[in-house]
């Protein structure tokens, strides 16, 4: 497997920046030979701040990105119905940073549905939708009119305009978590998950039986992703969009906690012809009729107040 | 006026090494890591940060049922081989890089929807120079799209 070269980052290196900093906002007179250099004891300094980071475990919480929420719909059997897409037209409305946010992941994952069922011309214009969330947030070049162009140029070309997809949502959270912004990009994801959960409820007709019933199972799967949800906002939380959300989004979880899913031990099972290994275990859903429509109409009224 | 030039300088370096390592971690996901999900397609979820030796990250995801995963977890060259370890809730580990010789990818499917954690830790090593302690280590996930 081949490396290519990346500059490593020297740890020490910072923290002596970081000790310089302290030590000349202290006002240290520590001088060597009547200059003002400090000296410092790379040593000693780096043993101690090592030991303090390395005490810190870094915790991510992965959402299922709008790309894999439109595939997880879609390997369910669901139908393309395009009522059930946030109007194009909605974005004038998006203005403050917490409805583009939202509704850029809300976009995101239109697009990807619609893209998934080879709706040529919708896919476009939900990309232009989804860009204007972007613009409005300060995403620099994660979608340009560079993007727009080789999406229209591959619109027949399903794995590209996959790649472009995959790497526009990359871009925009990449660059919101760079820019010191990490909550506006958990908006992002939570907006992105929203309308997969939305998209798939509304599929459900009415007089469809709850067992066997494979898009009513990957709704109730996001039991699961919930906890996930609440974590990632939780992280967030005094940000004063997260908190609303947050406190939105947390009626969902007394209709969720009345469905228990029971999964039996894993099996690992390598394949070594495929290399895909499986992991075998069973689960079992209890969840009655009533529940789940509750479920419905709590997400039709969460996301709704989200794209209005 | 010396000691303020310092200074100054030394506050603009640490305002901008954060934003440069991010991009220089953003730009080795993309190209070193992103890569090794072919012929997944990636997510579009970005994982990434910058790992000091024997220091651990820990990602929950739920893995959704009959959904074929690829995972990639890598590390800037210079760091030693990174370990990471799939876990479930019962902390059983499933999987561990350290036993396939330190692959970057693992491919698996459930049978079952479950939330699963990735544990990835840069170990300590012999030999290791100095003077870097840390680097880039992004965690990808590939999907297959299913007819």
């Amino acid at each position: 497997m081949s490396k290519k070269s990346i500059q490593l980052i020297p740890v020490k290196f910072t923290a002596l920046l970081l000790i310089a900093v302290l030590f000349a906002g202290c006002g240290s007179d520590k001088k060597k030979n009547g200059s003002d250099e400090i000296t410092l004891s790379e040593t000693e300094l780096g043993a101690g701040l090592l030991d303090d980071i390395n005490s810190a475990k870094q915790i991510f919480y992965s959402l299922p990105s709008p790309l894999e929420t439109a595939m997880l719909i879609k390997s369910a059997g669901a139908t393309y119905n395009e009522e059930f897409l946030n109007p194009v037209e909605n974005t004038a409305n998006y203005t403050t940073n917490r409805s583009m946010a939202l509704n850029l992941g809300i976009y995101t994952t239109d697009l990807s549905f619609a893209s998934l069922f080879d709706q040529t011309q919708t896919s476009i214009q939900y990309m232009n939708a989804a860009k204007q969330m972007a613009d409005g947030l300060g995403i620099l070049d994660a979608i340009d009119n560079n993007t727009i162009e080789r999406l229209e140029e591959n619109i027949n070309n399903r794995d590209v305009i996959m790649d472009i997809i995959s790497e526009t949502f990359m871009s925009s959270s990449s660059f919101l978590t760079e820019n010191e912004r990490p909550a506006l990009a958990s908006i992002v994801l939570v907006g992105g998950w929203v309308e997969g959960l939305y998209i798939a409820s509304s599929l459900v007709d009415e007089n469809d039986q709850i067992k066997d019933n494979k898009l009513i199972g990957r709704i109730v799967d996001q039991k699961l992703s919930f906890d996930i949800v609440l974590k990632l906002l939780d992280e967030s939380k005094d940000n004063t969009d997260v908190a609303s959300i947050l406190r939105d989004i947390n009626d969902l979880k007394t209709t969720f906690d009345k469905i228990t899913i029971k999964t039996s031990k894993i099996e690992v099972v390598p394949d070594e012809e495929s290399n895909v290994t499986i992991l075998r275990s069973k689960s079992k859903v209890n969840m009655t009729p009533a529940v789940f429509k509750e479920l419905q109409e709590k997400v039709n009224v969460l996301r709704n107040k989200f794209i209005s | 006026m010396k000691k303020v030039f310092q200074l100054t300088v030394a506050i603009a370096l640490l305002a901008i090494v954060p934003l440069s390592v991010n991009a220089q971690c953003k730009g080795f996901a993309k190209k070193m890591c992103k890569v090794e999900l072919y012929p997944y397609t990636h997510d579009g979820n970005y994982h990434a940060a910058i790992l000091t030796v024997g220091e651990e990250a820990e990602l929950y995801k739920t893995f959704y049922s009959d959904q074929d995963y690829r995972i990639s977890v890598c590390g800037a060259p210079g760091l030693p081989e990174i370990e990471f370890r799939i876990i479930d809730t019962d902390r059983n580990v499933l999987y561990s890089n350290k036993d396939n010789e330190y692959s970057w990818i693992w491919d698996f499917r459930l049978e079952a929807s479950q939330q699963l954690k990735i544990s990835v830790k840069v170990p300590t090593a012999d030999g290791l120079p100095e003077e870097i302690d840390g680097g880039c280590v992004a965690i990808m996930f590939g999907v297959n799209e299913k007819n």
